[in-house]
């Protein structure tokens, strides 16, 4: 099944699962963090290898270069660096795993049955930047218009939550330390 | 070596099966783990699996609406993210934790 496959297809998926069970099993934030970063790392390869390069390249600069900062931003300015998070008894362990993995199994088996429905039909120069912006803005461009509200209303809601309160209140119960 | 000779010996069954697997190892790291910083990124991993998959059809089809598309769950994950650090950053000033289990309050 895996013998006949090329060699980078092969490298790049063994990389990509790697890190990012790394990515969950790793008991320091920012290891977490940085695997996270090396497991897009590798998806944007996988785009390279998929003629998607726009992708490839919006990836990086979009998931690597914004998303995984501002998780590090916040994970420096919380001071969570250390290993902070208590041991989750084995029971969750297993249940979790038993969930995921059945998952994975009712996915791969529900595509034994259907097996194979797609049709090739490569198209030069799909994923490169003319092409998209065709699409983008003729097509999708109602969408496009509403992704600019969804942003703006997300701007506006982490500014206000990010505000510090007057009054200071208090959502939780004060337990232990409670905000200075 | 041109980029177009993949199709021939890569399946899109193989970009299935790695889109599961990422997606299966997001799922048990949004059950396992308790730290809400690490549920986030657990949330990014599956999103990017569901992109991999999302691309791979696309190309694989001949059809730019699939690129399209992960273009908008990027962009619903920026905005997930950023308010998803901010709602954080408010539990963890007036709780001094990120752990998941202790926002129980809600439970009646």
């Amino acid at each position: 099944m895996f013998q006949n496959l090329p060699i980078p297809f092969l490298i790049l998926s063994f990389l990509t699962i790697l890190s990012a069970l790394y990515v969950v099993t790793s008991k320091n934030p920012v290891h977490s963090v940085l695997a996270l970063i090396f497991t897009f790392f590798t998806i944007s390869a996988h785009y390279v290898l998929l003629n998607a390069q726009f992708l490839a390249v919006v990836n990086l600069i979009v998931y690597a270069g914004a998303i995984m900062v501002l998780f590090l931003f916040v994970l420096m300015l919380l001071n969570l660096s250390k290993e902070t998070e208590p041991v989750k008894s084995n029971w969750w362990g297993i249940a979790a795993a038993i969930s995921a993995g059945s998952l994975l199994l009712i996915i791969t088996a529900a595509f034994q049955v259907t097996g194979e429905a797609v049709a090739k039909n490569p198209v030069e120069g799909i994923g490169l930047v003319k092409a998209l912006g065709k699409v983008l803005f003729t097509r999708f461009v109602v969408p496009f218009e509403l992704t600019g509200i969804l942003f703006l209303a997300a701007m506006v809601g982490a500014v206000l939550l990010g505000k510090r309160e007057k009054n200071n209140a208090v959502l939780l119960p004060k337990e232990e330390g409670g905000n200075s | 070596m041109s980029l177009l000779s993949i199709f021939n010996q890569v399946e899109i069954s193989h970009y299935i099966y790695l889109s599961t697997v990422l997606f299966s190892i997001g799922l048990f790291g949004v059950l396992f783990r308790r730290n809400a910083i690490i549920l986030l990124m657990c949330i990014e991993l599956m999103l990017n699996a569901v992109n991999l998959l999302f691309t791979a059809f696309s190309t694989y089809m001949g059809d730019a609406d699939g690129q399209i598309f992960v273009f908008f769950i990027m962009v619903v994950a920026a905005a997930e993210a950023a308010v998803g650090l901010a709602i954080l950053v408010l539990v963890y000033r007036n709780t001094r934790k990120t752990d998941v289990s202790f926002l129980d309050q809600l439970k009646g």
